[in-house]
């Protein structure tokens, strides 16, 4: 029950970065802290799975995919800065 | 099945070909088309001899749901032979007179081509052995009439005057299909045969409907009142077109339609009591409108709708057999006359009966074809029109006196029209501009043959009777004596009427040239049809077209149309290219998700 509460914080402490601020490493960092609620709802109920390991294992698949994922992040996020583009409201191309 | 027993069905197939072969390789047959043509023809003439003591029939399975099949079947008696016959003869005689009628047009191997096909829809017709293969032909003749009428099709006279043909056809054949069903519905079969095997078991009630439904087809097809109004018009295609299609083949089929069904009229005295009436009327009103015209193919028109009228009111006093012995001389006479006219409009470039006049000096041959078609047409001995006129006189006047006495009126005016156009166009002084000669002699043989034929057919009477199974009628003295009277009379009264070159026509008392020229227009019978008919049913598909189609159908379709884009319009707003409102929408969509499958689970 803690890690279901400390995961959901998470992911709303996350959610609110991601979605209030402006400044695009802000955002990037607190997609992590998202990415990091939802390891830990994974590693803290793999705890209950009768097969041991698993959950675990993918908690650790997860982290190398996420480490990865920082990695193409970081590098859009350089590109767009020699673009003269570091705040959200600056990227609005993608319109209906 | 031997090969024996499936060689009538040449008299369709080979026709079919000829026009398949003439239609897709017209441009290598180019003269040679009329000569192909005739193949189809030659057959008919052949399996209808050898078949008029009784000839081969079969059948195949045509179309099947379940247990339920249509068959096409075919079925050789004497009378299919002796409509082959009629066919293939006139048909042989309009194409070889069509070699130099038609030389030098644009459509000539589109013609052939059609002529063989009409060729193969009317055998069709006549050896179909169920009610489903006789309709295909029916209609087949019908389209094959519709493309002939409108032959010349840059004209729009022609092309209107074949849209009319076909749409007032249709009328009657929309009849006949609702007598089919109802046959379908009582005895679960369109097999003739087992139809009128069958009549006795079926009740009144049915048999009299499906009777007036057919007969009310064979009134479209064969130009009686009130349907009458095409055939005028259908003048409009070449003349030997006419001769063939419209006086000696098609426009019979209606006879030949009641005559194949006639134990089903034997059986329903209303269905017999209609055609009576219908034909008597249409024999002496045709035969008054024949009377004033001046254009010569219009003379001939009304003049086959009277004797058709004759036919009919034979088939309404159950003379049948006789109907058909009037239906052969009719197509030879008729023929003769249409073809004759065709060398007349050929020679003299002109088909008004005012701008002719002392052809006979001019063209002999042709004018002395034409007086034997025309003493035929007014039944004078010994022309072939003579005997058969005289059976269907005596047969009508013995069963209903007051329709046998407007027939012998009929015969009267019948002498008075024929005589007048006689007149007209070979006699007296030539009014014509242009210098008129004799056909070639591919038009004046066929002439020839047919007058023969006009000459001597009445003789055929009791050959007749014997293929068609009947008793021949004994000829009746005192009744032809009295009808060749009237019809001479008729004659010197139409004689003297056309004298000075119609100039006395015209110096006619106002009032009395007011009823003629009412006469001529046939009582304005189209345009009472017109008015009571066309136009409301004008209206009628107007407003469809307006309300359902394009107001409920279109409405719809487009309304949905304008809908989907406005919505689409609406939803556009929201994406404003902010990435991060993207996401809230996201964010918000899975916790619904989530929340309904919770709900759901739960």
């Amino acid at each position: 029950m803690t890690s279901l509460v400390l995961s959901c914080t998470l992911i709303g402490i996350g959610l609110y970065g991601v979605l209030t601020r402006r400044d695009l490493v802000a955002v990037l960092a607190s997609i992590e802290v998202m990415l990091g609620g939802a390891q830990v709802l994974l590693a803290s109920y793999a705890a209950g799975v009768s097969v041991p390991a698993v959950g675990e294992g993918i908690t650790v698949v997860v982290l190398a995919t996420g480490a990865a994922e920082a990695a193409i992040g970081l590098a859009l996020l350089v590109a767009l800065v020699r673009r003269n583009k570091t705040r959200t409201d600056q990227i609005e191309e993608v319109r209906g | 099945m031997s090969v024996l027993r499936t060689l009538p069905l040449v008299v369709v197939f080979v026709p079919v070909v000829v026009a398949c072969l003439l239609a897709v390789g017209g441009r290598f047959v180019g003269r040679a088309a009329p000569w192909i043509a005739l193949a189809g023809p030659l057959f008919a003439i052949g399996v209808g001899t050898a078949s008029l003591d009784g000839g081969a029939s079969g059948a195949v399975r045509w179309l099947g749901v379940g247990e339920t099949a249509v068959r096409l079947g075919y079925h050789v008696d004497g009378l299919a032979a002796i409509m082959l016959l009629v066919v293939g003869v006139v048909s042989v005689c309009v194409i070889v007179f069509s070699i130099g009628y038609m030389r030098g047009d644009r459509g000539y191997v589109r013609y052939f081509a059609l002529i063989s096909l009409f060729t193969a829809a009317m055998a069709g017709l006549v050896i179909a052995s169920d009610l489903v293969g006789l309709f295909l032909g029916w209609e087949l003749v019908g389209a094959c009439s519709f493309l002939l009428i409108g032959f010349w099709y840059e004209r729009p006279e022609a092309a209107e005057a074949a849209r009319k043909a076909f749409m007032v056809t249709r009328v009657g054949d929309a009849a006949m299909l609702v007598g089919m069903a109802v046959l379908w519905r009582a005895t679960g079969t369109l097999e003739l045969d087992a139809i009128l095997g069958g009549v006795g078991a079926l009740a009144p009630s049915v048999v009299t409907v499906a009777a007036v439904c057919l007969l009310l087809g064979a009134v479209g097809k064969s130009a009686q009142f009130p349907l009458h109004i095409w055939l005028p018009d259908a003048m409009e295609g070449p003349t030997p077109v006419s001769a063939l299609i419209h006086a000696a083949t098609m426009v019979a089929a209606g006879v030949f339609l009641v005559a194949r069904t006639w134990p089903l009229f034997e059986a329903s005295p209303e269905a017999r009591l209609i055609a009576l009436v219908l034909g008597t009327v249409t024999a002496l009103g045709a035969a008054t409108i024949a009377l004033p015209q001046t254009d010569i193919k219009k003379v001939l028109a009304y003049s086959t709708i009277s004797q058709l009228g004759f036919m009919f009111a034979a088939l309404g006093v159950g003379a049948w057999p006789v109907a058909l012995f009037h239906l052969v001389t009719h197509a030879a006479f008729k023929a003769l006359l249409f073809l004759s006219s065709g060398s007349v409009i050929h020679g003299s470039g002109t088909q008004d009966l005012r701008e002719m006049g002392d052809l006979r000096s001019k063209m002999p041959i042709t004018a002395t074809a034409w007086i034997i078609g025309g003493l035929a047409l007014a039944g004078i001995p010994p022309t072939a029109g003579f005997f058969s006129k005289d059976e269907v006189v005596a047969s009508v006047l013995q069963a209903a006196p007051w329709a046998g006495v407007a027939l012998l009126a009929a015969s009267v005016l019948t002498g008075a029209y024929v005589a007048r156009a006689t007149r007209l166009a070979f006699f007296g002084t030539a009014r014509g501009a242009k210098e008129v000669h004799e056909s070639q002699w591919t038009m004046t043989l066929p002439l020839l043959v047919l007058a023969v034929a006009a000459l001597s057919l009445g003789l055929a009477g009791p050959m007749i009777a014997r293929a068609l199974g009947a008793e021949s009628e004994a000829l009746s003295l005192g009744i032809a004596a009295v009808a060749v009277g009237l019809a001479a009379a008729g004659a010197i009264g139409g004689w003297l009427l056309a004298a000075d070159g119609g100039r006395r026509e015209q110096a006619l008392p106002p009032a009395f040239a007011r009823m003629w020229g009412m006469v001529r227009n046939g009582y304005g019978f189209d345009t009472l049809a017109t008015n009571v008919a066309v136009r409301p049913i004008a209206k009628l598909a107007r407003f469809i077209d307006e309300a359902v189609d394009r107001a409920a159908i279109d409405g719809f379709v487009e309304g949905l149309a304008v809908a989907v884009r406005r919505a689409g319009a609406l939803l556009a707003g929201t994406m404003n290219g902010d990435g991060q409102s993207y996401t809230a929408l996201l964010a918000v969509g899975v916790i619904v998700l989530l929340a309904v499958t919770v709900w759901l689970v739960r």
